[in-house]
């Protein structure tokens, strides 16, 4: 520094120069400051981004499980379609954004460029539809009905179609084997909603954009063990969407099989059954309405009498749930539901409820038993009762004496009821009922089942209802204002409308004698749902346990190593002793053998197979009588009802029978065929499971129809539908060989002309054809994905 | 003053070019190490991290991952040439060679405007001589440096004044003023802005008159506000500023860069995900990062300490250049040494800046560090411009 004051320096430049070095070393001080601010104050937050910067997740959608029947024939299962599929980010390398591929592309496929193109483009604020709302990163759907012609153009010429493949792809398939859509029960599928998605988010099983979810019937209420997981694989991109490294991989897990109770066969018979028995229905001329009758829907319930198995479940107006694959178009959709066509949606089994009618009667039986009245009792079958100047007619105001119960259930007879009914009545106190009122006939209703729900496997099912004094009250409160605004117009109108309401505003808070004299013969206002009967049919029948029904018998997971049974669950016992459901056992057999069910079982061999059975008719206001039939044997439990068809046993009879004959392979004359039974005994075993997790599915014929077999079955039988071994008999070797024909039809041709190196498909021994599809096609296409 | 003498009269002329070199009082050993280490480390620290940025990069480097780890390696060695031959050469001899090298770069920078030029990046600031681009405003710092220290410290070193006078500034700010109004047609805004910095400088160690330091920055001020108002400034420099101002603006398009800068410093954390590991550099999410943005490759994979140990090396230069400025015993040297302060401390904040995010995003190298052969000459020959001030004798000894 000595040398300093020798020099021209002065001491302005000095001060400058300090100053300036103060302020190179605060401009570094503060990009040291930043720095630290950005990568330790900040810096977790930014790794994150810089994570969501440069993985993209590709995802594989799993392959839904099927739903099988007994025997293993697919219900509902997948099909393998031809998608045509373009990579956004192959197509976005080339010079002209792949549109000179997607335009080669539309020709091969017949289709617009402008219409291919607009597929590919991603959505956005103001793209319209059509647009691709997933992920780039996820080959985009052209077109899910490539033929193989157009599969194999694109596949062979691959160099002039970079970034397009053509995949087998797992789409679903509602099989209807032999005919039996099962509709309502298998339900349907649709798209996710954003809600949902939201609502999944953060759970075990998050949905992907892409997801469908079941709906309804069986669809729903398994489709936690139908949906299978995803697949999802993160890759490491770099900024233009290069893949650079595969970070993590989780292979997307099939749903689960679900094996149910039902008979593909029986179920087929059901359905036709109750819709010839509709049809017949409406020929039928109705006296009291001078018109035919409607016969506007029905529903039909076969349930293992011993578990409550449901073996078939029949719902009229149906629908073809095909219709909701792949995206149901906005017509199909008014279709099904506008009032035109009568909700077919609706599983009426489970959702469709009505006044029971006389196959209520056992109820009142059981319970006059309760009250202390003797089962072999004499109680006289007048021709009518009175209650004050109310007259109540007994059904054709016939007059049989007097007789003991099970005669009163054998006959049909009101007034017995009626009585009944009427002095337990007066016993519990009346209309104000004492402290420690019984009410056994609606106690008994109540421990029956009724009002409340079964416990079936399927989802929204509806309750009915028993109309006891505390829902007299519930439903006064409800409805006071508007039946008492009615009311006013009393006494210038006198119709009935208006003096009904007049009669509910003042007193309808209470139990009637009338309410309860209706209520025994199971008219007015109770409502029972059809699997609510069959369910306590079947108890009657099993000795008095109440099952949940179960569609569901088992859940198998896709490698079959896990098989998961759903066991029968009793969710009661009716309060019935052992001598009483006999003795109204004994009754209901008399019904089929000569009572009012006498005439539709004639010929049936009642010593091997002992019918019962009671028939109800029930009164509706405004409409025609509801038609009621419920029966059952040892094994099974059937009951039917059709809404505004007519007579118990003359609309549903037939059909009835027809069912118990295709079961036990009964014909017309009361002979046993054991050859043409369907499934004389339920299905206790479950269908084979393979090494491979596949099920090996029994074949499918086309059930004996008595009027136009032959015909029919030359008609559908060639190529109707879709199960496996149409029309043959002659055991598993020929259903093998007319298997991996059909195999070599639909999809050999195109695997072997694309030269795939898949052996098993080649070979032509693929035992895929008598499997239900979905796990091999899984298997196809996922063995495609990995070469 | 003994120990000095002392030494010369040890000198003999048979000692051999390695005994001259090493001798105690030589060349080498009177330059200032502290400051040759620093530069040497950034420099080796910047082949790594340009190697890291485009070893990846096929497109760049023709296939070969070492293409610009070989590239920059030699840049430096003839980085390293150049500043021992201004060294050889000496500060005070090339003051008398100033207006040669003045106009020189003068007819540089006029050729990048005929058709010789080329444009990279939207700035036409390159000439394309036999395969290898130029970029001769690097130069021109130099030359403006050298030029207006010249003019200001003429009168002042020869003892005929104290500080220049007004006379003397307008001619050395009219010497500034040429080169850079060329620069600004090209346009290359960046280096405009350095060399208004480096006017800034120069002028303060001259001495002149606290009147020319507040009218300048009060000109440039309003020349800036004017250069925005009347839309001088293409879109691209408006729009870069806006993303400055608001990054959320729009972060795919010109917010881009800034943001995907910052992800990739501020992911580094303390350590870095390691040399080559860091996945916002393979994934070339930031652009230019082996020239502009080299500093989020540190940032990145060495983390705020390799970021950290930058600016400090940056700083030790600066320290030093600062302790030449203040111990030189002629005022030329002073004005020689606070330009070239100027120069590195404003174009390594501006550069750094924008990495952050606190500066806008300005087409500049980072010292040392960034790829690119004229911006690592010039850096390298201001380093000998620097040590030749510090190895200078004393005119009067």
């Amino acid at each position: 520094m000595s040398n300093i004051p020798e020099t021209g320096r002065t001491s302005r430049v000095t001060i400058r120069l300090v100053a300036i070095q103060i302020l190179v070393f605060s401009l570094l001080a503060t990009l040291g400051g930043r720095l630290w601010f950005l990568q330790i104050r900040n810096g977790d937050e930014y790794t994150a981004e810089a994570a969501g910067n440069h993985v993209q997740q590709v995802v594989q959608p799993a392959v839904r499980g099927s739903i099988l029947d007994a025997r293993g024939v697919p219900l509902a299962d997948n099909e393998t379609r031809l998608v045509v599929s373009a990579s956004r980010t192959e197509l976005m390398k080339m010079d002209d954004d792949g549109e000179a591929v997607l335009a080669r592309l539309a020709k091969v496929l017949g289709m617009k460029p402008k219409d291919v193109s607009d597929k590919v483009r991603l959505c956005d604020a103001e793209t319209e539809q059509p647009c691709w709302n997933g992920s780039p990163y996820q080959p985009i759907p052209i077109t899910d009905e490539a033929t193989t012609q157009q599969a194999l153009a694109i596949r062979e010429r691959s160099e002039d179609f970079p970034g397009i493949t053509a995949e087998p792809t797992a789409v679903r398939r509602y099989a209807a084997p032999a005919g039996a859509t099962t509709s309502q029960v298998l339900g349907y599928l649709s798209p996710v909603t954003d809600e949902e998605i939201k609502k999944a988010e953060n759970t075990d099983s998050p949905f992907l954009r892409s997801d469908q979810v079941g709906r309804s019937g069986l669809e729903r209420s398994y489709d936690e063990y139908l949906r299978g997981k995803a697949g999802v694989t993160r890759y490491e991109v770099d900024k233009l969407g290069r893949v650079m490294g595969q970070t993590q991989s989780d292979p997307a897990v099939a749903g689960h099989n679900v094996i149910t109770s039902i008979d593909a066969r029986v179920q087929a018979v059901a359905e036709k059954e109750l819709e010839k028995a509709m049809k017949e229905a409406r020929k039928q001329f109705d006296d009291n309405t001078g018109r035919n009758y409607e016969a506007d829907a029905g529903a039909v319930v076969v349930l293992e009498s011993k578990t409550g198995r449901v073996v078939s479940m029949a719902s009229n107006p149906d629908y073809d749930p095909n219709a909701w694959v792949g995206g149901i178009s906005g017509k199909d959709y008014a279709e099904m539901t506008d009032k035109e066509s009568n909700y077919p949606l609706l599983n009426r089994a489970i959702q469709g409820q009505a006044a029971p009618g006389s196959i209520f009667k056992v109820i009142p039986t059981a319970a006059a038993v309760k009250a202390g009245y003797d089962f072999n009792g004499r109680y006289p079958c007048t021709s009518s009762y009175s209650i004050g100047n109310q007259v109540f007619k007994n059904f054709e105001s016939q007059d049989h004496g007097a007789i003991n119960l099970g005669k009163a259930l054998e006959v049909s007879c009101d007034t017995v009821f009626y009585r009944l009914a009427h002095q337990e009545h007066k016993r519990d106190g009346g209309m104000n009922p004492k402290k420690d009122a019984k009410d056994w006939f609606y106690k008994t209703a109540h421990d029956f089942g009724l009002g409340k729900k079964t416990g079936i496997d399927l989802p929204n099912e509806v309750t009915g209802r028993v109309p006891d004094r505390q829902w007299k009250k519930d439903f006064w409160e409800a409805n006071k204002d508007s039946w008492c605004e009615k009311a006013k117009d009393w006494p210038e109108k006198k119709d009935y409308v208006t003096k009904l309401s007049r009669e509910n505003c003042l007193a309808g808070m209470k139990l009637h004698a009338y309410d309860s004299v209706n209520y025994s013969i199971g008219q007015g206002d109770t409502l029972v749902t059809p699997i609510q009967m069959a369910t306590i049919y079947s108890a009657i029948a099993n000795g008095g346990t109440l099952y949940d029904p179960s569609v569901g018998k088992a859940v198998v997971s896709p490698d079959g190593k896990s098989v998961e049974m759903i066991e029968p669950e009793p969710h009661g016992k009716l309060p019935t002793s052992k001598k009483t459901l006999q003795q109204i056992d004994g009754a209901l057999a008399d019904v089929a053998t000569a009572g009012t069910a006498a005439w539709r079982f004639q010929g049936w061999p009642q010593d091997k197979i002992p019918m019962h059975a009671k028939t109800g008719t029930a009164e509706v206001y405004g409409k025609q009588t509801t038609s009621w039939f419920a029966t059952y044997t040892e094994d099974y439990t059937i009951v039917m009802t059709i809404s505004q068809g007519g007579t118990g046993s003359g609309a549903s009879g037939p059909a009835v029978r027809n069912i118990y004959n295709a079961l036990y392979g009964v014909d017309e004359k009361g002979k046993i065929d054991k050859s043409k039974a369907l499934l004389p005994k339920p299905q206790t075993e479950l269908p084979e499971i393979r090494e491979d997790g596949s099920i090996k599915s029994a074949p499918v014929e086309k059930p004996a129809d008595e009027e136009d077999a032959a015909g029919e079955e030359d008609a559908s039988g060639g190529g109707g539908d879709t199960g496996p071994a149409d029309g043959t008999d002659g055991g598993d070797a020929a259903v093998d060989q007319a298997g991996a024909d059909r195999a070599a039809g639909d999809q050999g041709a195109f695997d072997q002309a694309a030269a795939e190196p898949d052996a098993e498909a080649d070979s032509g021994q693929d035992p895929a054809a008598d499997d239900h599809g979905a796990t091999d096609d899984a298997d196809q296409a996922a063995r495609r994905e990995d070469e | 003053m003994t120990g000095h003498g002392f030494s010369i009269s040890r000198y003999t002329p048979d000692q051999g070019v390695w005994g001259r070199l090493t001798a105690r009082d030589s060349l080498v050993r009177r330059m200032d190490w502290p400051m040759l280490a620093s530069a040497l480390l950034l420099s080796g620290l910047g082949s790594l991290l340009v190697w890291s940025a485009t070893r990846n990069r096929t497109e760049l480097n023709n296939g070969d991952p070492y293409d610009y780890l070989i590239k920059h390696t030699v840049n430096v060695g003839i980085g390293l040439a150049l500043m021992a031959g201004t060294v050889w050469l000496g500060h005070r001899t090339l003051r008398g060679a100033v207006p040669v090298l003045y106009a020189l770069s003068l007819i540089l920078i006029g050729l990048v405007l005929t058709p010789l030029g080329t444009t990279i990046n939207g700035s036409h600031a390159w000439l394309d001589v036999g395969g290898f681009s130029l970029q001769p405003s690097e130069f021109t710092k130099i030359t403006i440096i050298l030029g207006m220290a010249m003019l200001l410290a003429a009168r002042v070193d020869a003892g005929d004044r104290m500080h220049p006078d007004h006379r003397t500034v307008v001619q050395a700010l009219a010497l500034a003023a040429v080169p850079m109004a060329i620069i600004m047609l090209m346009p290359d805004l960046g280096s405009v802005m350095v060399m208004v910095v480096i006017v800034l400088g120069v002028l303060l160690a001259s001495g002149a008159s606290n009147r020319w330091i507040i009218g300048l920055m009060t000109t440039g001020a309003v020349g800036a506000i004017a250069v925005w108002q009347l839309g001088i400034l293409d879109e691209y420099q408006i729009n870069r500023f806006a993303a400055f101002a608001n990054p959320e603006l729009d972060p795919a398009g010109v917010g881009y860069n800034t943001n995907q800068a910052r992800i990739a410093i501020g992911s580094g954390g303390l350590y870095g995900t390691g040399l080559f590991n860091g996945t916002q550099t393979t994934g070339q999410f930031v652009p230019e990062q082996q020239t502009d943005f080299v500093f989020t490759v540190a940032g990145e994979e060495l983390g705020f300490l390799g970021g950290g140990l930058i600016i400090v090396l940056l700083g030790v230069i600066l320290w030093r250049a600062c302790r030449i400025a203040r111990q030189t015993t002629e005022l030329y040297g002073t004005i020689v040494a606070a330009g070239i302060i100027a120069w590195f401390a404003f174009q390594s904040f501006e550069n750094i800046g924008m990495t952050l995010g606190i500066m806008p995003v300005a087409g500049l190298p980072l010292p040392f560090v960034s790829y690119g052969g004229t911006s690592m000459f010039a850096v390298w020959i201001a380093v000998g411009l620097l040590q030749s001030i510090k190895v200078q004798r004393p005119l009067s000894a």
